[in-house]
């Protein structure tokens, strides 16, 4: 068998129906590749050999007996049965940790299993651990995780994006075919626009949040990270739906068509015609030239396979950012205060209760997490609550009325860069916080909106790989499905598609450093 | 522009719960201000006449059936408690002690 774990997740699920490898076999391959390179990468916070073997030892039963059942029974296994998958680290899987990457929950364990969980579990998917994230999803970067920076599978000097960063570079570094992120920025569509794979941010409210842990609950969404779109359709086709403890999971029907996407032919074909706005706003001052330039050849690609590609104005594009920086902090603030010392987590303090509190949070969390909180109680405080987070509310509402003008002319998806510039070096943006919460200034007005985005990669520059950004109307995931199905089948044959990440044979070597090393580098200063 | 002076810093830390050192406080009331500077911007745009928005999808309320659910089990809710006795948990006093 050539290395399983360069295939896509639904050719390993091929290969398992077909009796051509088994489940613990594709396990123990993914996992060899996540405890060889892990010291490097830090993409992963726990690689569950013992857990994950189990749960493959299961899925090769439950094969073995569809088989000897007959077709129909093959048939009717889940897609994903027996497929190695990674969640991030603030997914509750029963009985093991969901650290948000966070001190503040270092020793708890989750009582109980995600909504998204117990539907992976009943698909026979293959957990083989949890992955590394800015605190509390926090971050654009990773470098704001309590356990250490993660690296980028193509330059380790470099960050994986985030907050999803773990996520987004297991997959890049083939260490799993698919994982779960979470996105209420952009924190899984910049980093898989970082790391050079596919990353969707669904149409709030179409994953249950049940069982994940909260940053900005009008914000977040569960999402899928793939090296292809059929793979990310799948995985996001396990997951969604609506699920009764959460009363923002929306009772939309889930379509079969995210399984039987078009073939590669038909997908070219049905970019004829499609209409295409390019937001002129999203090609904001300071781009890199590189990415300018591939995004743009990008979408002239999607043009000579028959597209319909105009400019439009999204002209409230330029509140995006100040509008999230008071919604998001001042979600998570109230959300936030849960972590008080008394229920669950460590309890830090020996005095009455204000006094527990003050130390448990004061040393619990991070910088970057204390700022947020900070932000969010300011706006939400007083006095102050219309001047910011009522203006912030109206603002919106603003940012909102942009995409849905365009989806009243017509336009079948937005095209556009998902991030201005190519993976940072760790410490460019630590020390200034409004520059790092620029790196999401093209995808934060999506998550405004509660649209459906999607990166796919659309080439390199100067070595790194450039996201092409995939915004739809709300609930219109197949049609982004469908054009990033054109987009791959039109550029099959591209020469930056055979191209793996650059520093996976480094990250192989046992003397390489760790992230936490090089971050901590002269000239890498973390600052907090 | 600097919007909030460094007892301002103080005061929403005790809101928040959150016990910074003194070396935090300042490095916050400098990023804070940085960071409040870029919500000028909003000023610009007269929202007087605009509705706010605080949920994107336009889901009809949506109540459950009114059935009992069986709740996490109290040991497995325990597991997770710095400290219980009982079947309770044990909470750091809230009035007294002073």
């Amino acid at each position: 068998m050539t290395d399983a774990t360069r295939l896509t997740a639904l050719h390993q699920a091929a290969l398992l129906r077909a009796g051509h490898a088994s489940s613990r076999d594709l396990a123990a391959a993914h996992l060899d590749g996540a405890e060889r390179e892990n010291h490097a990468l830090n993409a992963w916070l726990v690689i569950d050999r013992q857990g994950a073997l189990e749960q493959a030892d299961a899925a090769d039963a439950r094969i073995a007996a569809a088989r000897a059942e007959g077709p129909a029974a093959l048939a009717r296994l889940h897609p994903l049965a027996g497929v190695p998958i990674a969640l991030k680290d603030l997914v509750s899987v029963r009985g093991g940790q969901a650290t948000a990457g966070s001190r503040i929950l270092e020793g708890y364990r989750a009582p109980y299993d995600a909504h998204i969980t117990e539907r992976l579990k009943d698909a026979g998917a293959v957990i083989l651990g949890k992955t590394n994230m800015d605190e509390f999803a926090m971050g654009s970067s990773t470098e704001h995780s309590a356990y250490g920076p993660t690296a980028n599978p193509w330059a380790l000097d470099r960050v994986p994006g985030g907050s999803s960063g773990g996520s987004a570079a297991s997959v890049a570094a083939y260490h799993a075919p698919i994982s779960i992120g979470t996105d209420t920025g952009g924190s899984i569509r910049q980093p898989a626009a970082l790391c050079g794979i596919v990353g969707l941010k669904p149409t709030y409210g179409r994953v249950s949040r049940y069982g994940i842990i909260a940053f900005a609950s009008s914000l977040d969404q569960v999402g899928p990270f793939a090296r292809d779109t059929r793979d990310a359709a799948a995985l996001l086709h396990a997951v969604a739906g609506r699920d009764e403890r959460d009363s923002t999971s929306a009772p939309i029907p889930v379509p079969d068509r995210w399984l039987s996407l078009p073939g590669p032919a038909e997908a070219a074909a049905s970019l004829k015609g499609r209409r295409l706005g390019l937001p002129r706003e999203y090609f904001v001052d300071g781009m890199e030239p590189g990415v300018e330039a591939r995004v743009r050849e990008a979408v002239r690609a999607l043009e000579d396979a028959g597209a319909i590609v105009e400019e439009v104005s999204l002209p409230h594009t330029e509140y995006g950012l100040a509008t999230y920086y008071i919604v998001a902090p001042a979600e998570a603030s109230a959300n936030l205060a849960r972590y008080d010392g008394v229920r669950f987590g460590p309890r830090l303090g020996d005095g009455d209760v204000l006094a527990n509190y003050l130390a448990t949070r004061g040393q619990g969390f991070g910088p970057e997490v204390k700022r947020r909180i900070m932000l969010g109680t300011y706006a939400l405080s007083a006095g102050y609550y219309d001047a910011f987070y009522l203006k912030a509310q109206k603002v919106r509402t603003l940012i909102k009325a942009d995409f849905d003008a365009l989806w009243a002319q017509g336009f079948d998806a937005l095209v556009a860069p998902t991030t201005s510039g190519v993976a940072f070096r760790f410490g460019a943006k630590m020390a200034d916080p409004v520059a790092m919460y620029l790196s999401d200034a093209c995808t934060l007005p999506v998550n405004m909106a509660g649209l459906p985005g999607m990166s796919i990669p659309c080439g390199l520059s100067e070595g790194l790989p450039v996201g092409l950004q995939l915004i739809g109307a709300p609930w219109a995931e197949t049609g982004l499905f469908e054009l990033a199905c054109g987009y791959e089948a039109i550029t099959a044959d591209a020469p930056w598609r055979a191209q793996e990440p650059s520093a996976l044979a480094l990250a192989a070597d046992p003397a390489t450093p760790t992230p936490r090393q090089r971050a901590a580098a002269p000239g890498a200063g973390l600052a907090g | 522009m600097a919007i909030l002076s460094r007892s301002d810093v103080e005061h929403v830390a005790h809101l928040a719960r959150l016990g910074l050192t003194a070396a935090e406080l300042d490095r916050l009331e400098g990023q804070l201000n940085h960071i409040l500077d870029q919500y000028a911007i909003l000023a610009r745009l007269d929202t007087e006449h605009i509705p706010p928005t605080a949920q994107t999808i336009e889901l009809e309320s949506i109540l459950r059936d009114d059935v009992v659910i069986p709740s996490l089990p109290v040991e497995a809710v325990l597991l997770n408690a710095p400290a219980h006795e009982g079947g309770f948990i044990v909470v750091p006093p809230v009035l007294g002690g002073e």
